[in-house]
């Protein structure tokens, strides 16, 4: 590919993607640059032990210790790497709180930047053209389609994530809770609740 | 390229969000291998996390729209693979290596997994930062037709400095020249109104990442 290209000739590169990517694969593996093995473990890290189980464990611990809750909004990435059971973080994550006046909601409007050590990979529809292109002029009308309508007074905070920080949401603790621990309150937390398009599950949602 | 089709924010027309119920974390197997072939070479200092962002926006707009998330990805792989000379087009085409390459760098093994996360970008500074919380300050209207990370939406607008957020690699200059050329970086809130103008909802504020190039005092 070259940035001459017709359209016509990216697009027909297209085709056949699967036989292309294996074609890749192969030419780089011979070329000493890509270890089959590991791209496995890599894949294999993704689809179990990267994912939004370990944001909603985040969540929860702080919502259950104040210590946690106020060392994670100073410096989540290092809050997160204390806990010691979930996996590490890279730097520059940051954790913004929803209240009963704020709602924080996170998009990428130039690409697709996501808190993947927290979070996993993104949802389809996070690197979509519709919510990359609405989120930031029409939250409230992005948050009606995913049933989130937040009352009036409630004001939006939409960050856009246009460098190397990373955010998660920390939603509001659901009322009914009081004697939760860590593992009941993490079933509540969706991962649309860490994204801001979401909110926690509440107590009768789980029962 | 700057203001190109990947620049959506504000844009009207592409229809409502569409969630997929119970998504799988890889639609199909080539997806998965696409991703990870981007996550090993990341680390091997061939190029940097902008390099691969601007491979993705120098695709044709309708090229941009109609591929998916991973065909992009392939597409900005296959784009540095050949512009580095790791690869050429007929052995890629060939799903074979045709010539012998030199010096293959140390490369990712299935235990650096383990510990799986994202290159940081910080960098030492070389100046204390210009801005601090609370100024009021201008972006630049600038529209360059190289990489960068100022979206057009929020070109010369009036915000404020919420916070620092350290000393990082330039993407506008990284992209351009070998130098990483680092600089302050910051996050920048800016009301609806001065973003959306008139008819816009007042309850809402919008943040960007702004590097220090991007903003002067207001």
């Amino acid at each position: 590919m070259s940035s001459d290209h017709s359209d016509n000739t990216e697009m027909s590169e297209l085709s056949d993607i699967q036989v292309r990517v294996r074609s890749l694969e192969t030419v780089l593996t011979e070329k000493g640059y890509v270890d089959p093995a590991a791209l496995d473990a890599i894949v294999e890290a993704y689809e179990t032990r990267i994912g939004p189980h370990n944001g909603a464990k985040v969540v929860a611990r702080a919502w259950s210790n104040p210590d946690f809750h106020k060392a994670l909004l100073e410096d989540a990435s290092k809050a997160v790497n204390s806990m010691g059971n979930v996996s590490p973080v890279g730097s520059h994550l940051i954790a913004v709180e929803n209240t009963p006046d704020w709602h924080n909601m996170i998009v990428c409007t130039l690409c697709s930047c996501y808190p993947w050590e927290v979070l996993g990979l993104p949802p389809t529809w996070y690197k979509s053209a519709p919510y990359r292109s609405r989120t930031v002029i029409e939250p409230r009308k992005v948050l009606a389609e995913f049933d989130v309508t937040l009352p009036k007074e409630t004001a939006i905070r939409v960050w856009d994530s246009t460098a190397e920080t990373r955010f998660m949401v920390v939603p509001i603790r659901p009322n009914g809770t009081e004697n939760w621990d860590e593992e009941q309150l993490g079933s509540l937390v969706t991962r649309n609740s860490m994204i801001g398009t979401g909110l926690a599950l509440n107590p009768e949602d789980v029962a | 390229m700057s203001n190109t089709i990947h620049d959506m924010g504000g844009m009207h027309g592409f229809g409502p969000i569409e969630e997929e119920e119970n998504e799988p974390i890889f639609h199909t197997e080539w997806e998965s291998r696409v991703y990870a072939m981007n996550r090993a070479m990341g680390p091997l200092g061939l190029w940097t996390i902008d390099e691969g962002r601007a491979a993705q926006e120098m695709l044709p707009p309708s090229v941009y729209l109609s591929a998916s998330y991973y065909q992009r990805w392939y597409l900005g792989l296959v784009h540095r693979v050949l512009d580095h000379g790791i690869a050429g087009a007929d052995e890629i085409a060939a799903g074979k290596s045709l010539r012998s390459s030199d010096n293959p760098p140390q490369i990712f093994k299935p235990k650096d997994a383990e510990g799986l996360t994202r290159g940081s970008f910080e960098r030492p500074s070389s100046a204390p930062p210009q801005f601090k919380p609370n100024d009021t300050v201008r972006t630049r209207n600038v529209q360059p037709t190289s990489h960068t990370r100022l979206p057009r939406y929020a070109r010369d607008k009036l915000g404020t400095v919420e916070a620092i957020r350290g000393c990082h690699v330039y993407p506008d200059s990284v992209t351009t020249s070998a130098d990483e050329d680092p600089q302050w970086l910051y996050t920048v809130a800016f009301s609806a109104m001065n973003l959306w103008g008139e008819n816009c909802d007042t309850t809402v504020r919008i943040s960007i990442e702004a590097f220090e190039p991007y903003l002067e005092l207001a």
